[in-house]
């Protein structure tokens, strides 16, 4: 499985929800998750010129989130799967970290009081029936 | 009871980054917990093939840590740092850097642990240089090179967009 690299990814995440933050853009992500489009076929649905969603498109390949195809007649966008992805995960995975190794904390602690409530009756004289001490 | 059992992870500012757990335990072993290695070892890492492998520390003021995960398909990850504060079993702050310097310089980290009714509420807050560094602290190799199964990118896509 191929490492991410998140060294510079601080602008990166930074961009992807800038350009996720306008309804229009998300609009223009979901057709483009339905397969690749060209400025004209995105433009239809929405009452507003080429020009201006020429902007919108802009912002989501400068955030990388799309791409041009190499048709040089259409110019057909597509989506850029990475990025949002990104941008969706790393706050999960920072929580399954946590959440994970929290859990494992857990079991440890049970484990550990069980060993002094031991300990603290072995002091008194009175060892539990059926546990060795250490 | 409280909340044991749910984590908590919040932003209190641009520059930090603040996690809160509550376990079924009195505050020392907790602490013992976040600083003794044979303790570590059993609980601080990812799921799904990482260990930690090296756990050193030197628990006094000025004393270092070092903490090395490995993952079963050979991946890496090292980070240490120097206390700044110990005191048990309340607080304890320390430096911390990787390795690989996902965070554009080192953070200082504070744990908090009150106890109520012999459970403790432990408080992580982690301050970064800057929010750019926070931000990719948020990404680090410790979330990404978890072996996750990859969800196929278009569901993730799809799902994402149309969610409203």
């Amino acid at each position: 499985m191929e490492l991410i690299g998140y060294r510079d990814n601080a602008a990166g995440l930074d961009a992807t929800f800038a350009a996720l933050a306008d309804p229009t853009r998300r609009a223009i992500l979901a057709r483009l998750a339905s397969g690749e489009a060209s400025v004209m076929e995105l433009a239809e649905p929405f009452a507003m010129s080429q020009p201006a969603i020429s902007k919108h498109l802009k912002v989501l390949e400068r955030a990388g989130l799309i791409s041009r195809g190499s048709d040089a007649q259409r110019r057909p966008r597509k989506l850029e799967a990475r990025p949002l992805a990104d941008a969706t995960e790393w706050l999960e995975r920072y929580r399954e970290f946590w959440e994970a190794s929290f859990g494992r904390l857990d079991s440890l602690l049970v484990e550990l009081k069980g060993k002094k409530t031991r300990a603290n009756a072995g002091k008194r004289g009175r060892i539990p029936p059926g546990r060795k001490k250490k | 009871m409280k909340n044991v059992g749910k984590l908590e992870i919040t932003t209190p500012s641009d520059k930090e980054i603040m996690f809160t757990r509550t376990f079924d335990a009195p505050r020392q072993l907790v602490f013992d917990a976040w600083t003794k290695p044979e303790l570590l070892k059993r609980w601080l890492y990812g799921p799904n093939g990482w260990s930690l492998a090296v756990c050193k520390v030197d628990l006094r003021v000025g004393g270092h840590y070092r903490y090395e995960w490995k993952h079963t398909n050979g991946n890496e990850m090292g980070m240490g740092g120097v206390y700044r504060e110990v005191a048990p079993p309340e607080r304890l702050v320390n430096t911390q850097l990787f390795d690989q310097d996902w965070t554009g310089g080192e953070a200082v980290g504070t744990l908090v642990l009150t106890e109520k009714d012999g459970k403790t509420t432990s408080v992580n807050t982690v301050l970064y240089a800057s929010q750019a560094a926070r931000d990719g602290a948020l990404s680090t190799p410790m979330a990404e090179g978890m072996e996750m199964g990859f969800v196929r990118m278009d569901e993730i896509l799809v799902s994402q967009v149309e969610a409203k």
